[in-house]
């Protein structure tokens, strides 16, 4: 049993009624809600659904999302119909219609690059908001992080992590390289069992979300039925189409104040055209990857012209011939003879390194 | 007789809700946990055995109850200390400490004298409990 059990026996009606439990444990003066403090002075008998879905700031986080995200259509409804079920599970819990927390674990597949980690920060905040995780924060490992080197190692480096986590949501990317079946002694299992226990005795503290490839993760979910009946949620990534990648680009390239001349604009559209059918393809990842190489081109460009002064526009000016020089107008899709990695760059640009494929945020 | 020590001593031990707060109150003032047990409750025993590592970087306060609860598992029969230390330059310190378990029967303190030279009296005191060797003080 643990100690949140206890606790909850313990509490007074009012204050269960008044906030969601988690909430309730260790309320902090910076995460006080003003709302809920509101409510708590007398039990209600009613719910304004609508009101609770301003208060708690669920439509931030919701437009939020619908702003900052291009595409994931099918994500971006299945959060909204999680957030809407959180709600009214808040609101019956105020009404002691239900005593229990729903179990929040989820389980994210698709293919890299598809916005798994920024969807997983965006929920922190949204299971936050709603009451539902005491801190908000995020907390992202994979299976270096959990699984030690040694007999004995790999508990107390699992449950430090789960400590760091607690209060928030552990994201655990590529989960399915916990679990190896080619080596029977392999420690992952050891941590699986650990996150498993914590998973259903701590539902109120913490929330896990496992990430990775659509089938891979299939494979892991059927070799560990225990994590298959913990998870509710299972929300599937869509790869993007090439408009929304383009409009990915746009918007990075935006942020960074730079901007593509029409020329370029319509190259990158060739571009992503082309990379999408060469090997490793990760979605906005290979786009981020794409831009950083051209901002390198063109920086490149600009100082070996040495036309005088430059202003801020040309600073700012991506131009056709500096997404054309790359390596992906090279190779016809799907040839394998003479492999080149396409993202890999000759001469002397690629002494800056640029942005391996496989690397993580 | 009941021991006491650290801030809180005069008032009944703390429930896992209080404590909870309290831990919740050190981590956000960016304070290290450390829990630490010993079964020498001497005061001038000083240095306890520490329960793993000081804990940094920890949001929550279930983090620091869990670590709490297997301390208790595994010496439950013993003193057990919570203390939260302040890293801030200029401080670093401990700045709370408190006993968050203590065994269930505390035999006390003997108050020993020792008669010196003429009518000087020396007083020593020391714990009945540690009569017994270490881990077997609080059998129970």
């Amino acid at each position: 049993m643990s100690y949140l059990d206890q606790l909850g026996k313990g509490a007074t009606p009012e204050k269960a009624a008044g906030q969601p439990q988690p909430a309730a444990a260790f309320p902090t003066n910076q995460d006080e809600n003003p709302v809920a403090d509101e409510v708590a002075s007398a039990p209600p008998t009613t719910v304004d659904l609508r009101r609770e879905y301003e208060d708690a700031g669920v439509r931030e986080v919701l437009e939020e999302l619908d702003r900052e995200l291009v595409g994931l259509k099918p994500v971006k409804k299945r959060i909204r119909e999680t957030a809407a079920l959180l709600l009214v599970e808040r609101a019956r819990r105020r009404l002691g219609l239900a005593h229990e927390t729903p179990t929040l674990h989820m389980s994210f597949t698709g293919n890299p690059g598809t916005g798994k980690t920024t969807v997983a920060l965006k929920m922190a905040n949204l299971l936050h908001r709603l009451g539902y995780i005491r801190k908000g924060h995020l907390v992202s490992v994979t299976r270096d992080d959990l699984v030690g080197q040694y007999i004995g190692h790999t508990a107390p480096k699992t449950k430090d992590i789960l400590k760091k986590a607690m209060g928030g949501v552990l994201f655990i990317d590529e989960a399915y390289y916990l679990y190896r079946p080619e080596n029977e002694r392999d420690y992952g299992q050891e941590a699986i069992e650990i996150l498993l226990q914590v998973m259903e005795n701590q539902r109120d503290d913490l929330v896990v979300i496992l990430a990775g490839y659509a089938d891979r993760m299939d494979r892991f979910f059927e070799s560990n039925p225990g994590f298959r009946s913990r998870i509710a949620h299972h929300i599937d990534f869509p790869d993007y189409s090439n408009d929304e990648l383009h409009k990915i680009a746009v918007g990075m390239l935006e942020r960074q104040n730079y901007h593509l001349t029409e020329d370029a604009t319509a190259m990158l559209s060739r571009y992503i055209e082309h990379r999408r059918g060469q090997p490793h393809f990760a979605n906005a990842r290979s786009i981020r990857n794409a831009l950083d190489r051209a901002r390198l081109r063109q920086a490149n460009r600009l100082f070996e012209a040495e036309t005088g002064p430059l202003d801020a526009a040309a600073l700012s000016e991506i131009a056709a011939e500096d997404i054309a020089a790359s390596r992906v107008f090279l190779q016809k899709p799907g040839r394998n003879a003479e492999y080149v990695h396409p993202e890999s760059e000759r001469g002397d640009v690629a002494a800056f390194g640029n942005g391996e494929e496989e690397t993580r945020p | 007789m009941r021991m006491t020590q650290g801030t809180f001593s005069f008032l009944p031990d703390l429930t896992d809700e209080q404590i909870g707060r309290q831990i919740q109150y050190c981590l956000d003032n960016g304070w290290a946990v450390n829990l630490e047990y010993t079964d020498d409750p001497h005061p001038r025993n000083t240095y306890w055995e520490m329960w793993g590592q000081p804990m940094f970087d920890i949001a929550d306060a279930a983090g620091i109850m869990m670590e709490l609860q297997s301390c208790r598992k595994a010496y439950g029969d013993r003193y057990i200390r919570l203390s939260a230390f302040d890293s801030t330059h200029g401080w670093e310190s401990v700045k709370l400490s408190f006993i968050v378990n203590r065994p269930k029967e505390e035999p006390g303190f003997r108050l020993r004298r020792q008669e010196g030279n003429g009518r000087n009296m020396r007083y020593t005191t020391e714990p009945y409990a540690d009569a017994r060797p270490e881990g077997e003080r609080y059998a129970v």
